[in-house]
């Protein structure tokens, strides 16, 4: 039973009304909902305000930066260029190089992350025997802070300390191992979290529908590609739309791993140099707003190609 | 304890749409209220409306003699029972029934003293310490009881109560509330969409469809003298049957069944009536009999059944067949079929007869049988409306029973 | 039959083992270079032959590591729990008043958590510099607040979406006003779901790198990760493997800790926000 009106009273209520119910019906509306509307104005008044504050505003400043020569190494050069900046960096091979690297880092470790994530997932729903050790251990990449994780890798891979590495190599000082030393710590530190959103995608599926599936004659690999993953769909989306734009921001593992040694820089790591080390504000302003654009396509492409939902969007759910 | 006054009520949402039309009811002191109808009939509206978590778009609410429209719940002094039962799930058992108590300031002593009271009278004492999440659905559903009784207010509010009970525990719970009810004599509006708790359980019965109240009147009453096919068809199960038929001058009626000739007070109501001549008959499946077991001189018609289906039920027999013919068409029936989620169509008029235990009819084979044309209702095809609805004054209505 | 459930068990232990040596192997690794000493520092083992808690001994009276780890706690606790206050006022507005701009602060918020943050270094470096709030406390608490609130809200509102509008309305009926409401009934059920917010707020806050890096200069605010990537050694181009290891255990272990015993309400927060979409 829910308060929703009937369909016949809907109809009857689009005739005219001359009884003047409707303006009392929104006389009273307005005086409960003028209350409810201010205070929960007020309550996200507060979160709102930092959000603006320290995010909205800056993003506009850089905006503006990027379109300055701002070089704090020269002040008195300072001068509005339009987007000469935007030539200055789109024109340089360092940044195609960067944005190569991390189109490829995020592209692949999200692929294996899905992969690796799908089965961990598997594993800590279906698992018969210590499914509580299975899912806490799960836990521990997600806990642990990725320069320490960053570290480990780095000093595993180094010549001599590390146990992965073989004598007389040192495959962080080349290009190709790396990089994909580099796709080992993102997807090491990041499957638990994928497998958690799937995980919690493969609870909703009714185990039902599966038993019904196998009495139809399905087995185990039909039925996962029949049943259960068109059903997890938008948990896979929602899980891969997150890493991929956390990929694409890849900073702390590169920094600690190569520190964008042979070219292993991620488009963060070049804005870093220049804004922090190159004190260069305008080219890096430039290349955090592409960063930022960029990121705003990807989003783009994944919400208007699969149609995914905004995760938490409020479907209401009151009365 | 109080009398309610409904006066008018109208709820309207602010989008125009129309959940409630000119509500108006009388309840007396100590009445216990039905109000039953299809989902979205408005009838948790008007609940809700009484409880004051919805406003009242015009019209006037009285409890006690006070107009209490915009007061707020906790100032209309009623007790609320919901269908999820709500209970507070960080409190216990008896900190859930005393909650009303300790928000009012009564001291500790007599919450104890009247928690203690209502958890003997609801068998609930050894669960007291207990959390809601420990319980078994009915000591819930009796928790959520005792809650609303500790507080002896004006009135109990009880949206659907039961429905989250399996069935057999519904029934319990059904002459459980009832005799709360009795024994503490406080003013109950009751909403459900069971129609045969609101058979059992009401003084009254309020039927409501698409916000506009139907007929108010006891259950037998409604049940003998439905005012209009959605009524007809929405008290007693199994529902009534509906078959179309057709006026003929002589207070004759040619339906699937054969014809028929019209009972008395029928026939003055259809020649006044001014019908069309298309009319739908209603027929309860416990007005046919094997006509084998009728004694020759009763007076009714017989015909002929291919019986489907026989279901003994011990006590009785029910017989399910298809008579050749259109299926009973209307507004009303058509409503119904959508509550129940019955979109079949037959090839005829399908037909239940409830027969004595002694017939013999056989699935599979054709069985002579009779009704009793003296309780058939005649509808107008056309409006639904009953031409005979019965003795209007008698019984039917205390305040707007019937549309405008 | 018997036979068939005792090998799916294995086969099921099998399973379990690989995923253990997948998240343990390289933690367990940093343990072990931690306990090394210089001389068996490089030997390449996956655990030590002689375990010593020099490299312990050795940062715990660095006033470098002392210093950015008293930094890495308050920072991380201011921000966390006035994040969870702004997120707490603002997630139950959300999940349960109608008011406009609703819509908007939820998809600026998601905005927010994807936003790359390196976007924001330049600016907030700028800015801080403007407003003396470079290399300290509230320059780096506010960008955290900033980027910790959007997850905040999330979890939070899931959570208080959760409890059955029914409460709210049976302790209206029951006398309570709105404020005894929220304080009686909303606020205790809501409890876990702050507390479980509290953690992967404070996650978030601790796994920061590159305001850290960027927003600070000295060890007034460093954080013991950005900290980390300072540590020098004997030489400057050689880092100080052991103690950079003993540092990683030291913020990485009460973390681990936290998260394995509140596992259960930590992965219904992970997934309350994301899943329902």
């Amino acid at each position: 039973m829910t308060t929703t009106p009937t369909p016949a009273a809907a109809e009857q209520a689009t005739q005219p009304v001359d009884d003047g119910s409707l303006d009392i019906a929104r006389q009273r509306f307005t005086d409960a909902k003028k209350a409810e509307r201010k205070l929960g104005l007020l309550l996200v008044a507060p979160a709102v305000t930092v959000m603006l504050a320290v995010a909205a505003y800056p993003i506009l400043y850089a905006f503006w930066l990027s379109l300055n020569r701002a070089d704090l190494r020269r002040p008195n050069d300072n001068q509005f260029i339009w987007f000469e900046n935007y030539v200055t960096v789109l024109s340089s091979p360092i940044w195609w190089t960067a944005f190569g690297v991390t189109m490829f880092i995020t592209i692949v470790s999200a692929s294996l992350e899905l992969v690796f994530g799908m089965i961990l997932a598997v594993i800590m729903h279906r698992t018969i025997v210590g499914r509580g050790l299975v899912r806490t251990s799960a836990l521990v990449p997600y806990s642990i802070v990725t320069v320490v994780a960053a570290f480990s890798w780095r000093f595993a891979w180094t010549e001599d300390l590390g146990y992965l590495t073989p004598s007389g190599s040192a495959p962080l000082t080349e290009f190709w191992p790396s990089i994909w030393i580099i796709i080992l710590a993102e997807v090491w530190k990041t499957i638990p979290f994928m497998a958690l959103l799937l995980m919690a995608g493969l609870a909703l599926v009714p185990e039902d529908l599966l038993k019904a599936a196998s009495m139809d004659g399905a087995n185990a690999w039909k039925r996962f590609w029949a049943i259960t993953v068109p059903l997890i769909k938008p948990a896979i989306l929602v899980a891969l739309l997150f890493r991929t734009l956390d990929a694409f921001r890849v900073f702390d593992n590169i920094y600690i791993l190569t520190n964008g040694a042979n070219q292993t820089s991620s488009v963060s790591m070049v804005a870093y140099s220049n804004l922090i080390r190159g004190l260069n504000l305008g080219i890096g302003s430039t290349m955090a707003v592409l960063i930022f654009i960029t990121t705003g396509i990807i989003a783009f492409i994944f919400i208007k190609a699969f149609g995914a939902a905004a995760p938490g969007a409020d479907q209401g759910g009151r009365k | 304890m109080a009398e309610i006054i409904l006066d008018n009520v109208v709820k309207r949402y602010p989008d125009g749409a129309l959940a409630v039309d000119n509500f108006n009811l009388d309840i007396a002191d100590g009445e216990f209220i039905i109000l039953v109808g299809p989902s979205g009939c408005g009838k948790s509206t008007t609940l809700n409306m009484v409880a004051g978590l919805e406003d009242i778009t015009a019209g006037k609410l009285i409890i006690d003699g006070q107009v209490v429209n915009d007061k707020a719940p906790k100032d209309r002094d009623i007790a609320m029972v919901f269908q999820s039962y709500a209970l507070y799930p960080h409190m216990s058992v008896g900190e859930n029934m005393g909650f009303p108590l300790k928000l009012a300031g009564v001291d500790k002593g007599t919450i104890q003293k009247k928690v203690g009271e209502a958890a003997e009278m609801l068998e609930l004492t050894q669960h007291l310490d207990r959390k809601p999440s420990n319980l078994s659905g009915g000591q819930r559903q009796r928790v959520a009881m005792g809650r609303a009784i500790v507080r002896q207010p004006k009135a109990f509010l009880m949206d659907e109560p039961l429905s989250n009970l399996d069935a057999k525990l519904r029934v319990q719970m059904r002459t459980q509330v009832s005799r709360i009810q009795k024994s503490l004599g406080t003013t109950t509006l009751y909403v459900t969409h069971d129609q045969t708790e609101a058979m059992t359980l009401g003084d009254r019965v309020v039927v409501m469809r698409g916000g506009i109240v139907q007929q108010v009147g006891s259950p037998a009453y409604l049940y003998a003298h439905p005012v209009n096919l959605f009524v007809a068809g929405f008290i007693g199960s199994p529902s009534m049957n509906f078959l179309p038929g057709q006026l003929r001058g002589n207070g004759m009626v040619t339906t699937a069944l054969g014809e028929m000739e019209l009972p008395d007070r029928c026939r003055q109501a259809v020649e006044r009536s001014k019908s069309s001549g298309n009319v739908i008959l209603g027929i309860r499946p416990e007005h046919f009999e094997d006509a084998s077991l009728v004694p020759g001189d009763k007076q009714g018609a017989t015909f002929d059944a291919p019986i489907d289906i026989v279901e003994a039920m011990g006590s009785d027999v029910f017989a399910y067949f298809l008579m050749k013919g259109e299926e009973a068409h209307s507004a009303d029936l058509d409503d119904l079929a959508k509550d129940t989620g019955n979109d079949l169509h037959a090839d005829g008029v399908p037909i239940t007869a409830r027969l004595d235990a002694a017939s013999h009819v056989q699935r599979g084979k054709t069985a002579r049988l009779w009704y009793d044309s003296s309780k058939v209702a005649v509808f107008d095809a056309e409006s639904g409306n009953n031409l005979a609805p019965g003795d209007e004054d008698v019984e039917s209505s205390s305040a707007g029973a019937h549309r405008a | 039959m018997q036979t068939e459930t005792t090998n799916r068990k294995l086969m099921w232990w099998g399973v379990n083992v690989l995923v253990l040596l997948y998240a343990f192997v390289p933690v367990v690794w940093i343990i072990s270079l931690s306990l090394k000493d210089d001389a068996t520092l490089n030997d390449g083992n996956y655990l030590p032959v002689s375990p010593s808690g020099d490299n312990y001994a050795a940062i715990f009276t660095n006033p470098e590591f002392l210093r950015a780890l008293v930094n890495s706690i308050g920072i991380c606790a201011i921000a966390t729990f006035i994040a969870l206050v702004f997120g707490t006022m603002a997630a139950y507005a959300i999940a349960r008043l109608d008011f406009p701009g609703k819509a908007t602060i939820i998809a600026v918020s998601l905005l927010i958590s994807m936003f790359p943050q390196i976007a924001l270094v330049t600016p907030l470096f700028k800015i801080e510099t403007a407003l003396g709030l470079f290399d300290t406390w509230p320059g780096l608490i506010i960008p955290y607040i900033t980027f910790a609130l959007p997850l905040a809200i999330y979890t939070l509102s899931a959570f208080f979406r959760e409890i059955p509008w029914d409460l709210e309305k049976a302790a209206k009926m029951d006398g309570a006003t709105p404020f005894q409401a929220f304080r009686q009934v909303i606020t205790p059920l809501a409890m876990p779901g702050v507390f479980t917010t509290a953690i992967l707020v404070f996650i978030a806050c601790w796994n920061d790198f590159l305001f850290a890096l960027s927003l600070t200069s000295t060890s007034a605010a460093r954080t013991v990760p950005a900290a980390m990537s300072y540590f020098t050694g004997a030489t400057t181009f050689e880092k100080p493997t052991g103690p950079i290891a003993a540092a990683a255990v030291v913020i990485t272990i009460p973390l681990v800790i936290v998260v394995l015993l509140f596992q259960r309400r930590i992965v219904a927060g992970l997934t309350s926000g994301a899943v329902k979409g």
